[in-house]
């Protein structure tokens, strides 16, 4: 039940994308298991914030110049943009509640 | 639908009192196979999978000690298949964290997100977590550098020099798993010799770009200033002298820590936190079982976990249709 309003972002569209608004990009990779452990609570974050959030996925192996832009050395990494400026990185696991927290700080 | 205020969310809660029969509570090895057990004996349970959803298996790579699998199989690919086992006999699986329990009066209440949980019998078998340093820069440093998780991360450190801090089975992994990877892998280890099997250490050791370095402790990872891996502050234990080692990642594999912190003040610990079972897989309430790594300090094993699954939803079985045995020990504990 893969949500329709996560977006895909690519090194080449990335500055672009996460310019206005308050944005949310999950960096994942097809062989990381605690990734697919978060994608389904990003979905449901795209959809209870839709309209007022974008949410996005970076696949880090075919945009390696991204994450290491951003200095991410790790995934799941979740980063929060307003504007354009990182607001927020989240490291690792979080549950929906507390991921629900952070985004609401910047609503 | 939006949520952006937390009330609709509360309403919403008031309205689901789930109750069942059995509720799980994570959904590692032990967890999935007390689903299975406890579907197989018609109770539909209720997994609450937890933030670790599969457990500690989902981090690692080829399993070799999982009875029945002469080559081995992903430890991912048993989690999937250990699941969708216990989803054919009819075990409920959801996501979601449990944030506190109320084991004072059954059925026994456990809070997921905002909704309430009900369960006549309740099986724990949340596991451990890794545990870190415990110097504060480590956890700072998360997703800079520093890891306890080498095929989550080890991606990022192609070509550069890492560090594996541990001597134990999952040490050894990390270190064979980044060799592949990175430039150089030293272990840094505080004692003079491994504690991994026999098959982990002949692997390490005969790797060509793994290195050991004995007795030593590290007291610092830097560079906190520029948010990232630079280097490794280390002591040796015996001398007291300090010394610095460049490199770009540190995957820490020092050992688990029990996920207990629920339960504490509820159900009996031992002092290193582990839960306390006795007479199969009972804890100290009634109606109360463990299983897995949560209440296992000696073995830690995939099959034992497993096993222990087992057990629990025997015994939880057993419990709700008035056929457990009573044992001496209850009236001591239950206060």
């Amino acid at each position: 039940m893969a949500s329709e309003k996560v977006k895909t972002f690519t090194d080449a569209n990335f500055g672009e994308e996460v310019k206005n608004g308050v944005v949310l990009v999950d960096f994942w990779a097809t062989w990381c298991a605690p990734c697919r452990r978060i994608a389904p609570i990003v979905e449901q974050l795209a959809d209870e914030f839709d309209g007022k959030l974008t949410v996005a996925k970076v696949d880090i192996d075919e945009n390696p110049m991204t994450p290491s832009k951003f200095m991410v050395r790790g995934i799941p990494t979740l980063l929060l943009f307003k504007d354009g400026d990182l607001k927020e990185t989240i490291v690792g696991l979080e549950t929906k509640d507390r991921l629900t927290q952070v985004i609401n700080k910047h609503l | 639908m939006s949520i952006v205020s937390t009330e609709p969310a509360l309403k919403d809660a008031a309205l689901r009192n789930i109750e069942r029969q059995v509720i799980v509570i994570g959904s590692g090895p032990a967890g999935l196979t007390a689903a299975l057990y406890a579907a197989r004996a018609n109770l539909t349970p209720l997994v609450i999978e937890g933030i670790e959803a599969g457990g500690q298996l989902m981090l690692t790579t080829m399993v070799e000690n999982w009875p029945g699998h002469r080559d081995g199989i992903m430890g991912p690919d048993l989690m999937t298949e250990l699941r969708a086992q216990a989803e054919r006999f009819g075990a409920e699986i959801i996501q979601g964290d449990v944030s506190s329990v109320d084991l004072s009066q059954r059925p026994f209440t456990l809070k997921v997100d905002n909704a309430s949980y009900l369960a006549h019998a309740l099986i724990v078998a949340t596991g451990a977590s890794a545990k870190w340093l415990d110097l504060g820069v480590d956890k700072k440093l998360s997703g800079r550098g520093v890891s306890t998780c080498a095929t989550c991360d080890g991606f990022f450190f192609k070509g550069l020099p890492v560090a594996v801090i541990g001597g134990g089975d999952t040490a050894m992994e990390e270190a064979i798993y980044l060799s592949k990877l990175a430039t150089r892998v030293t272990v840094i280890h505080r004692r003079e010799a491994l504690r991994a099997s026999k098959v982990m250490q002949d692997k390490a050791m005969s790797s060509p770009n793994i290195d050991f370095i004995w007795n030593t402790e590290v007291v610092d990872i830097k560079d906190l200033a520029q948010g990232k891996v630079t280097s490794l502050v280390l002591r040796d234990v015996n001398s007291g002298k300090t010394s610095e080692l460049a490199v770009d990642g540190v995957f820490i594999g020092i050992g688990h820590v029990p996920n207990t912190a629920l339960f504490k003040g509820q159900l009996a610990l031992h002092d290193n936190g582990y839960l306390k079972t006795h007479d199969g897989a009972r804890t100290s309430v009634r109606g109360v079982f463990a299983a897995g790594d949560v209440q296992d300090h000696v073995y830690r094993q995939a099959v034992t976990a497993a096993g222990s699954g087992c057990m629990a939803a025997i015994d939880a079985e057993r419990f709700l249709s008035g056929t457990l045995h009573e044992d001496s020990l209850h009236s001591t504990i239950v206060s």
